[in-house]
């Protein structure tokens, strides 16, 4: 196994000639992925400018420059872009450096992602006054189940805030926070999977009768049944943890269920029948032969439901105001205009998920390689 | 005694075209220790016959033994190995892995494992690749570790159905000859289906010529050749001889149909 390949590509060149070869793919490999992102960042700034018109006339017509139309009132009604066009010079100044735009331009997110995770986090070493105004609120906060008044809105932010894995300003720490149910979710989400995807294909009782309620349970909104999960769960005393998971599960058994019947049927009838010929019991044949030749299919649906995962993680944090994850953070932002903190939400979840199915693709690779299904 | 024996096999597949005759009257003993040969154009049901046999399928009339019970309890009895066309071995188990399966299914412990495992290799000249992945042997290499894989478990019958159909002609005059050789060695009864009339000729004690539309025996020829045969033997007039009763066989075969 160790062996490369003879028509493996660099195979008849020494570690020195593969480095120039890979060298020499590079700009070829590269070029196209960095002319689309700058394509799409060099759009997204055009874009801020209409977006962000309104607010940006505002600035300008409080600090006396002339404007047209001259006031908020009859600017209210008109389209960002005929704005910008009448007022080029202020659109264009005022756009990208709004406290809360509309739309937020793209180094502002970095810098609010670089600030919240690798960064100096704000708020540590402020004076009292100017930590206030850090303070995480608390959204949507239903009233006080005995005495019905309504609960404080704000939760005092750690004393300790230089750490970046425990401060509340810090995305990590919420990431992380998320990053709990998103695993544990997609652990009971792929077992169930996987044992609906054996009992589908080894019973036609289960084929009939399961399938059909797997595609229907995936019709249903997530955001209808999440506040019904937590608040049952709720109920009996499960609070945290266990709902999240249980969300994120929900999402993420059902393309592990489809991926898995795919490939546990994959085995070729020729196959099927030597392990008949060796008179193998049903068990046998699925250890020996249907699991792991549906390994690849197996991957595949992986990375699916881990991605499905986070989001069902995400939007468990939705209903219950829950004040820690990434789902709390978009909730905040959303609640307090903060448009550029739920961009960052935003992208944390989706850098999340990437390094997540990178690090299911690199496991997919290393064991197809080892298993001989792909080299 | 005979090994195998069919009275009057039936066997009609029901399809949305109407019913398919893939065996029609089919009758036909083989004795233990007998090479057969079964040859035919496609549809004649060879294949099919030596599915009923292994019990993969189940014949609609008439009676089949294998060692005097049921193709299905041969087939729980472990009586047979069978080799496909293609060499079905794994890619995620070695070639050593791969022999060994049959006897992990059926329990033998691991010392009687590897012990069977190596003997069997050898017999096919294969046991310095039993560390080797499938995919690192040549096709006919492949095709000679799943003849080892079927012999591991010392069934007395071997089903080979076209076992060396995909192979070239070099590599196959060479595993016609080892073949023959194995056979004498283990002195195993084998039914083997083929496309090609000198593989038939070389190989048999019998030939069951068949013929399709419905699947029928035309003709079922014993072989004087002697059991030692060498490759050259193929060049003899008793050889020529009986290629041309195969050939004049399958000829009144299709013209009937």
């Amino acid at each position: 196994m160790t062996d490369t390949s003879l028509n493996a590509s660099g195979a008849a060149v020494g570690r020195s000639g593969r480095v120039a070869l890979w060298l020499r793919r590079l700009p070829r490999t590269v070029a196209p992925v960095v002319t689309v992102v700058a394509a799409l960042i060099a759009l997204w700034y055009v874009a801020c400018i209409p977006m962000n018109a309104q607010e940006s006339l505002l600035a300008a017509e409080r600090a006396g420059a002339e404007v047209t139309p001259a006031t908020a009132a009859e600017r209210r009604g008109v389209g960002g872009v005929s704005l910008a066009i009448a007022n080029p010079a202020a659109a264009l100044s005022g756009a990208l450096g709004q406290e809360r735009p509309r739309l937020p331009a793209p180094h502002q997110i970095v810098a609010e992602l670089w600030q919240t995770t690798a960064g100096h986090l704000d708020g540590c070493g402020l004076a009292e006054e100017e930590r206030d105004r850090l303070v995480i609120p608390l959204p949507f906060l239903p009233g006080d189940p005995v005495s019905g008044e309504a609960r404080a809105i704000s939760t005092p932010i750690d004393e300790d805030c230089a750490d970046i894995f425990t401060s509340r300003r810090s995305l990590v720490f919420h990431a992380g926070l998320t990053l709990a149910p998103t695993l544990l979710g997609f652990a009971i989400g792929s077992a169930l999977g996987i044992l609906l995807a054996v009992g589908i294909v080894h019973s036609r009782v289960m084929d009939l009768s399961v399938m059909p309620w797997a595609i229907a349970s995936q019709t249903i909104p997530i955001l209808a049944i999440a506040p019904m999960i937590i608040v049952v769960f709720n109920s009996v005393g499960i609070q945290g943890l266990l709902p999240k998971s249980i969300i994120s599960a929900y999402l993420s058994f059902f393309p592990v269920t489809v991926g898995m019947v795919k490939g546990l049927r994959a085995p070729s009838p020729a196959d099927l029948d030597l392990m008949r010929t060796w008179n193998a019991s049903g068990l046998r044949t699925l250890i020996s032969l249907r699991l792991p030749t549906s390994l690849p299919y197996l991957f595949a649906s992986l990375k699916v439901a881990i991605a499905a995962a986070l989001v069902g993680a995400i939007i468990g944090e939705l209903p219950t105001g829950a004040v820690r994850g990434l789902g709390a953070r978009l909730l905040a932002g959303s609640y307090y205009g903060q448009t550029i903190q739920i961009w960052s939400a935003l992208f944390g979840a989706a850098i999340v998920a990437a390094l997540l199915v990178a690090t299911l693709s690199m496991i997919e690779r290393a064991t197809l390689k080892q298993m001989g299904l792909q080299r | 005694m005979t090994t195998i024996s069919a009275q009057s096999l039936d066997l009609t597949f029901q399809t949305a075209d109407g019913p398919v005759h893939a065996l029609r009257d089919v009758s036909l003993n083989v004795a233990p220790g007998e090479f057969v040969s079964f040859i035919g154009p496609s549809g004649c049901g060879k294949t099919t016959f030596l599915r009923c046999v292994a019990a993969l399928e189940t014949p609609t009339g008439g009676t089949l033994q294998v060692n005097g019970m049921t193709p299905d309890e041969a087939r729980r009895a472990r009586a047979y190995g069978y080799v496909f066309q293609a060499a079905g071995l794994y890619p995620w188990r070695t070639i050593g892995k791969n022999v060994s399966l049959p006897l992990e299914i059926m329990g033998y412990d691991r010392a009687e494992r590897i012990e069977r495992m190596h003997r069997v290799l050898e017999l096919v000249e294969l046991d310095q690749f039993a560390n080797k992945y499938p995919w690192q042997l040549s096709g006919g290499m492949q095709q000679r570790a799943s003849i080892a894989r079927a012999l591991a478990f010392d069934a007395d019958i071997l089903l080979m159905d076209e076992p060396f159909g995909a192979l070239d002609e070099i590599v196959r005059d060479r595993l016609n000859e080892e073949l023959l050789d194995l056979w004498a060695r283990t002195q195993k009864t084998i039914l083997f289906v083929t496309h090609s009339i000198p593989e038939a000729v070389y190989l048999s004690t019998k030939i069951v010529v068949m013929s399709p539309r419905p699947g029928r025996i035309t003709d079922v020829i014993d072989s004087p050749l002697p059991r030692d045969r060498p490759l050259d033997i193929r060049d003899t007039p008793e050889f020529l001889e009986i290629a041309h009763r195969v050939r004049e066989g399958l000829r009144e075969g299709m013209e009937a149909a």
